[in-house]
């Protein structure tokens, strides 16, 4: 069996057999009149989500907008995102209230906004975070189901996963998520010929044969270690779905470039190797939407207590943030400083990426949800409330860009519930004790 | 040391494919006089634990049953360590996510294929197929059956045994190869859960009513990867196979010879460097600017002569657990030597090292490999190392520091005014509220001040004189050597140890972890410290394959243990 469809068949088609249509870039043609479809099939153009993590915060004073709605104002350390400003949301003055449980340095933060529950001890994620959630609503018809992405060289680094103290492990080398993303399973969407791989064919059954198993471990097992399988057999279940992905004819996709490959290349906390790495596996990731092999990721530029460290400075990103001293001339740790404006140098890199893709009329990023986000709202004390956080495209024109929202107060976990209904997750409540909202933006919601 | 094992576990195999009869029925024919080929019925025991895999048992387990040469090429979702725990128990809680399994099938689909490729499956193959591109389901049994054995760590059922012919005999026709079938059946079992989980599985206890106790097979992984790091071997699965491993004496007796062979080394490897935090040394990062001597072959050299000390201390030795602080035998190598003021050339690979009598080096805290992991990119850290000494050592975790605290003191290197890390420590506890932790800490961690963030020797910091001065449980004494025998004097030394024996191999934190530990460490004074004493205990006490019944359908085994907050205050 073999497809084949030649992009000059499908330009005739589409447009009647005239002459090339001349003023449209050669691509836009898969794409209807209004580039929010494809025009083969009709099927809508698909729409991204993911997050972009980094730690240790801001310095608040120098962050956060003083005008609230559209238009605001940026202060120094957000003054790189003004290119994009239209694009992109401040989200601020939300808290995140622990309900007596102790605010574990680094860990509470990061956990409560991604899954709504305040930790009472550090065991790792206790529910489902909601890129996860999300995930299962719009990732399950690509090949990665998700990708998650370390930059600072630790697996471990991630917030993402179905709880039980499990995460989705990062790749932590370009090298190694190019070869996973373009390597011997990819199928490049634009090449004129499809053949169904029959290795692949054959591998799909092997899957179903050991999901056949299932039943007789289940059969077996007590209730906690029944949650652990399950989470292997959804694992199972998403590892057929990638391969039955790669044996349908991919929709062509305008922005699909595949990338040449990467050399191996050191890996570790770094900055300026951090600043390399992020900007390669960035590159790596948006074409991997761009070629439609994922719609959700999740990107950590450091990590929580960051272990990022710059040539000469004997101590980490964290450990400046605690001992460095307060300028007092200045009002900021300078050097403590230098990593929040890499920090934000680098979420601008990842913008300037998916923005840099047409899709249509619109860009990669215009069809893309990124929720950014730290841990902390000032390192130095370990604030979680008001935490710095960021929406940058409209998911496809679901949510409005451009504003200020401040929470006044309320609970954090209203911008998790926003984004899952935004994305279409069936959510009208969201959260454990008080961290439990019915309550989205309303200001961001079309 | 594995070679010879796997020539053994090859034996075995080769045995009972010299046995088999290759028949042209359709359906398997398998002789249950052969206990290599005969296949359980379903119904298997309850199931009271899944621990999985670690990388080295995946590693261990490949290279016992398919040989050394078969090469594993992927990345292993690393399993998440609980805070004050081991791998070993969060490896009792651990799931598989969509990304790691990926890996997995891809590890699995590798190794698959070198098992069964033209060049190494002539000593897998039980039966020669009627036809190489037609299936074969009695040939394929004869393969599949052997192999599945031993990647289960039990035999297959029968039902798993007909869907393992089922997909070998479904992917001939398209692939053309009788083969091909084989290497998918095979890449199905590496990825299925009974593979990458240690499944534990029980029955009913007959000595105590209502309760149960880990069945035979489970019995024989529970002692293979506990005392050798890998997979059963043939005799331990033919042991499970004959019901002797749930009688005491002859549970015991099997691992009395385990504990005797030298590959108890490995388990004793992966033991210590699940306690010790060895998985820090990945991450490990040194300022070039700072120790400009430090790099990638230094770093791998640290872990590594740490454990070699160890095994050779414990193992080849049979040394006093105590003594491993206070002993001047170590080994090292090229990359090493600088630190150690010796020349090792690159020739010479590892080299024996008796430390002079006055070396403050002696013992395990004095390697550079503790000394670096615990310090700071760019300078040497008391307070680190005092808290992996309590935490790690000690068992006892130290509270993190409070948000607020002013560092200012500490952070200054380079202060004329407080040259040594003692006066800017002594600074910064001016606050009370630091003060009550440092005391825990540091009086333990400012002994070894006399050497640097990478475990070099220094004589002076700044140019001022290092008072390496130091307090344990009452007792004041001076530097690392000071440090090493106040640690082998002290009981929680060795209960530490002790207990975390207990959970390594049970991959659980008993509800009364104290009193437990407690009981097992007078065994082991009694033993005279000896770790094969330590291990056999744990291996044979009945406590650790007891599992109490909670509620119908759940065990109190491999839950997520509660919070359990405990001081680590001992003046």
């Amino acid at each position: 069996m073999t497809f084949t469809l030649d992009r000059r068949t499908a330009l005739r088609g589409a447009v009647n057999g005239m002459a090339v249509a001349i003023g449209l870039p050669l691509l836009d043609i898969f794409l209807d009149v209004n580039g929010e479809a494809m025009a083969a099939t009709g099927a809508p153009v698909p729409v991204r989500f993911g997050t972009w993590f980094w730690g240790l915060g801001v310095n608040p004073p120098r962050w956060f907008p003083s005008k609230i709605g559209a238009d605001y104002d940026l202060k120094e350390e957000l003054a790189p995102i003004e290119p994009f400003k239209n694009k992109i949301n401040i989200l601020s003055d939300f808290t995140l209230p622990l309900d007596g449980k102790p605010n574990l340095p680094h860990i509470s933060g990061g956990i409560g906004i991604r899954t709504g529950m305040a930790i009472a001890s550090d065991r790792g994620l206790p529910g489902t975070s909601f890129d996860v959630s999300i995930g299962d609503v719009i990732g399950t018809r690509t090949r990665f189901r998700s990708l998650e992405i370390s930059a600072t060289g630790d697996p471990r680094n991630s917030l993402s996963g179905r709880g039980n103290g499990n995460l989705n492990p990062a790749e932590v080398s370009p090298a190694a998520l190019y070869t996973r993303i373009f390597g011997p399973g990819f199928r490049d969407p634009n090449s004129a010929s499809f053949t169904p791989d029959p290795a692949v064919l054959a591998r799909r059954s092997v899957l179903s044969g050991v999901t056949e198993q299932r039943q007789a471990i289940e059969s077996r097992l007590g209730a906690s270690d029944r949650q652990r399988l399950d989470q292997y057999f959804t694992s199972l279940r998403q590892l057929e779905k990638q391969l039955d992905v790669q044996l349908t004819k991919p929709e062509p996709m305008q922005g699909c470039v595949v990338p040449g490959k990467v050399p191996e290349l050191p890996v570790n906390a770094e900055i300026e190797n951090v600043m390399r790495n992020h900007e390669i596996m960035a590159d790596l990731l948006v074409m991997a939407m761009a070629c439609d092999n994922t719609r959700v990721f999740n990107m950590n530029f450091n990590n929580g207590a960051s272990s990022l460290t710059r040539i000469g400075s004997t101590i980490t990103h964290h450990q400046l943030t605690h001992e460095e001293v307060l300028d007092n001339r200045l009002g900021y740790q300078p050097e403590a400083t230098f990593f929040v404006n890499k920090c934000m140098e680098a979420w601008v890199y990842f913008i300037k990426a998916l923005d840099a893709v047409k899709e249509g009329d619109r860009t990669l990023l215009d069809n893309t949800l990124v929720f950014a986000h730290s841990e902390t709202e000032f390192a130095k004390f370990h604030t979680i409330d008001n935490i710095p956080m960021m929406t940058a495209g409209s998911g496809g024109g679901r949510v409005r860009t451009g504003l200020h929202i401040a929470g006044e107060g309320t609970p954090v976990s209203r911008v998790g519930l926003t984004l899952q209904q935004a994305m279409g997750v069936a959510v009208d409540r969201w959260g454990t004790e008080s961290l439990e909202t019915n309550k989205p933006l309303r200001e961001l919601m079309i | 040391m594995t070679l010879t094992r796997f020539k053994r576990a090859r034996g075995a195999l080769l045995i009972a494919f010299a046995l088999a009869a290759c028949t042209a029925e359709n359906t398997p024919q398998v002789a249950a006089t052969e206990p290599w080929l005969a296949a359980l019925k379903d119904p298997l025991g309850q199931i009271v634990a899944m621990r999985r895999l670690t990388e080295a048992q995946y590693r261990n387990s490949i290279a016992d049953i398919f040989g050394p040469d078969i090469t594993v090429a992927g990345r292993f979702e690393p399993i998440v360590r609980p805070v004050h725990e081991l791998i070993a128990t969060g490896a009792a809680a651990s799931t598989i996510s969509p990304a790691g399994l990926e890996q997995f099938d891809a590890m699995a689909r590798n190794i698959a294929l070198q098992v069964f490729a033209e060049e190494n499956r002539a000593q897998f193959m039980a039966c020669t197929p009627r036809d190489a591109t037609a299936p074969d389901p009695d040939c394929a049994a004869r393969v599949l059956v052997p192999i599945g054995r031993y990647l289960f760590r039990r035999p297959l059922t029968e039902s798993e045994v007909a869907g393992y012919v089922k997909i070998a005999g479904d992917a001939v026709a398209p692939a053309g190869s009788f083969h091909k079938g084989l290497e998918l059946a095979l890449a199905a079992m590496l990825v299925s859960p009974n593979f990458l989980y240690v499944i534990e599985s029980a029955e009913p206890d007959p000595t105590s009513p209502g309760n149960l106790r880990l069945d035979n097979y489970a019995r024989a992984a529970r002692l293979s990867f506990l005392l050798w790091n890998t997979t059963p071997n043939e005799a331990l699965l033919q042991a499970a196979a004959e019901g002797r491993l749930t009688d005491q004496a002859e549970l015991a007796r099997v691992a009395e010879r385990m504990v005797r062979s030298p590959r108890l080394e490995d388990g004793v490897r992966a033991f210590f460097a699940d306690m010790l935090l060895f998985e820090k040394f990945d991450e490990m990062a040194k300022d070039q600017v700072v120790y400009p001597r430090f790099n990638g072959d230094v770093a791998a050299a640290m872990p590594e002569q740490m454990l070699r000390t160890i095994v050779d201390h414990l193992v080849a030795r049979q040394g006093d657990y105590r003594e491993l602080f206070t002993t001047r035998k170590t080994f090292i190598n090229r990359a090493l030597g600088p630190l150690y003021q010796t020349q090792v050339s690159a020739s010479q690979g590892w080299v024996p090292l008796e430390l002079d009598a006055d070396d403050d080096r002696a013992g395990l805290l004095g390697q550079a490999g503790f000394l670096a992991l615990y310090s700071h990119s760019g300078r040497s850290s008391p307070t680190l190392r005092g808290r992996a000494i309590r935490e790690l050592l000690l068992c006892q975790p130290v509270p993190n520091p409070p948000g607020n605290v002013n560092f200012t003191a500490v952070q200054e290197v380079h202060s004329k005014a407080m040259p040594t890390a003692r006066i800017r420590l002594d600074a910064h506890n001016t606050d009370p509220v630091c003060a009550a932790c440092h005391k825990i800490t540091d009086p333990l961690g400012l002994p070894l001040e006399r050497f640097d963030g990478i475990g070099a020797f220094r004589p002076r910091e700044n140019g001022a004189v290092i008072d390496t001065g130091g307090v344990f449980e009452g007792a004041a004494f001076q530097g690392n050597t000071g440090l090493g025998k106040a640690m082998a004097a002290s009981k929680s030394t060795t209960e530490c140890v002790a207990g975390r024996a207990f959970q390594y191999a049970t991959g659980r934190v008993p509800e009364d972890e104290g009193a437990l530990a407690g009981a097992i460490e007078q065994g082991f004074e009694a033993d005279g410290y000896r770790i094969q004493a330590l291990f056999l205990r744990v291996a044979t006490m009945p406590e650790a394959y007891r599992i109490t019944s909670g509620p119908i359908g759940s065990t109190t085994i491999a839950m997520m243990s509660p919070n359990r907050s405990k001081t680590g205050a001992k003046p």
